[in-house]
């Protein structure tokens, strides 16, 4: 009688600590690939009220999660440091899905286990695709921001330049700050041999539109907007974790971009 | 001056578009997402044909609109709300401020730099403001309008 009742307790123990920990698996791909904190939090705890844990709390920051339940038969509390790693919108989206369907019942653990290693395993968009898009994007951005066609052509030469720099960069795990001046001093030195190229066949084009077409897909774009929507949920720590990011990856642009306006200044003596 | 518009809205679209490509966005939202970002830019930009425009107040009434859009395409198409603002936000992003402002400290223009620079923080705060606001109301209202019930699962 007691083996066997306490088989049973060992059973719920069990199922409580798998349910946290798929819990914190869930609220772990949101954050790396860029949910907000409220939501992170929200979609960990519907999932584990949905699999019969009441007793499940959440702790998100942005950089790190703690999660504990109390279950019928047990006590249980993990916790997980991690950096955010690049915004995958994809991921994001078939997480919220499988929350939903989790909710409505239609989905078991196993099965529930399963969907989210395939998430996790959604594949990034193919390098070539993202070097074309980045291309295409600081151009149209050269454009939107006043400058002329020619203009947004070297955008779109120093965008095509950027991308295979940041995915390099990425790989090489440099630190924000390093790789977000490495890539401006980039964007800009390009842009900088653009237009001086183009001079002597009578081609005149602003260097700055230039340079802004170009550095927009560095812009802390990101930080700022789910930073805002930390704050106004309350989460004012990961907000502030996020506007210093900001300030720090915008900083850093501006460095870059300024030491190479700074060097051509001084080598040529005209200013630009 | 609307061919000049037709012009922003769509090179406004491809850019966005473009950069839904790089937040991995799936294919079936980049109609979407090109559409908030266009939208915002528009406001944008016809708010800046004015008389004397003011690129503080415009970025506020842009950011307005693509929070509204967004949330808006969110219960609609029952995703996320980051999926459309993510790429959306970028015409509206001060990135030219940050260049005018670090040049002008380059070449020692440091009253422009200051100006150009305190204009930077103002249209972000006004992004931010537009944002919040728009967050604020309450969700019930898109789902009333949206779906037609008071659905509370899901946002």
């Amino acid at each position: 009688m007691d083996e066997v009742s306490g088989g049973v307790a060992e059973q719920d123990a069990q199922y409580s600590r798998r349910v946290l920990h798929f819990a914190v698996l869930v609220g772990e791909t949101l954050l790396y690939n860029g949910g907000e904190i409220f939501r992170v939090q929200d979609t960990m705890e519907r999932v584990a009220k949905a699999f019969g844990e009441k007793d499940f709390h959440a702790y998100v920051l942005t950089n790190g999660l703690f999660a504990s339940v109390e279950g019928a038969a047990c006590e249980s509390s993990t916790v997980r440091a991690m950096q955010p790693g690049a915004t995958h919108l994809g991921r994001i989206i078939a997480v919220n899905a499988l929350s939903r369907e989790i909710a409505a019942g239609g989905v078991d653990l196993d099965e529930a286990y399963r969907r989210l290693e395939e998430i996790r395993r959604m594949p990034y968009k193919r390098n070539v695709w993202r070097v074309i898009a980045c291309g295409i994007g600081c151009g149209c951005f050269s454009y939107l921001f006043g400058g002329s066609v020619m203009d947004a052509m070297a955008a779109t030469v120093a965008g095509l330049c950027l991308e295979p720099l940041r995915i390099a960069l990425d790989r090489a795990n440099t630190g924000k700050v390093v790789s977000n001046l490495l890539a401006s001093v980039w964007v800009a030195l390009i842009s900088l041999l653009c237009v001086l190229a183009m001079r002597p066949f009578g081609v005149a084009m602003n260097l700055d539109k230039v340079i802004i077409g170009g550095i927009i897909p560095l812009v802390p774009g990101i930080a700022l907007t789910t930073g805002i929507r930390d704050i106004a949920g309350g989460d004012y720590l990961s907000g502030t974790i996020r506007a210093i990011d900001a300030m720090l990856v915008g900083g850093s642009i501006a460095l870059g971009v300024g030491l190479v306006l700074k060097l051509s200044v001084m080598m040529t003596g005209v200013t630009i | 001056m609307i061919v000049e518009f037709i012009a922003q809205c769509v090179v406004s679209f491809v850019a966005t578009v473009a950069f839904s490509l790089l937040f991995h966005a799936p294919k079936n939202q980049y109609v979407w997402c090109g559409i908030t970002g266009m939208a915002g830019w528009a406001v944008y930009w016809l708010l800046m044909q004015v008389h004397s425009p003011s690129p503080v107040t415009a970025s506020f009434a842009g950011a307005v609109v693509l929070a509204l859009l967004t949330r808006i395409f969110s219960v609609a198409r029952r995703t996320p709300y980051a999926v459309y603002i993510t790429a959306g936000i970028f015409p509206l992003v001060p990135g030219a401020g940050i260049y005018y402002t670090v040049y002008y400290f380059i070449i020692a223009m440091n009253q422009e730099a200051l100006a150009k620079g305190i204009e930077t923080l103002k249209i972000a705060v006004a992004i931010a403001l537009g944002i919040v606001l728009v967050l604020a109301l309450p969700a019930k209202l898109f789902h009333l309008f949206l779906r037609g019930s008071n659905i509370k699962k899901g946002a």
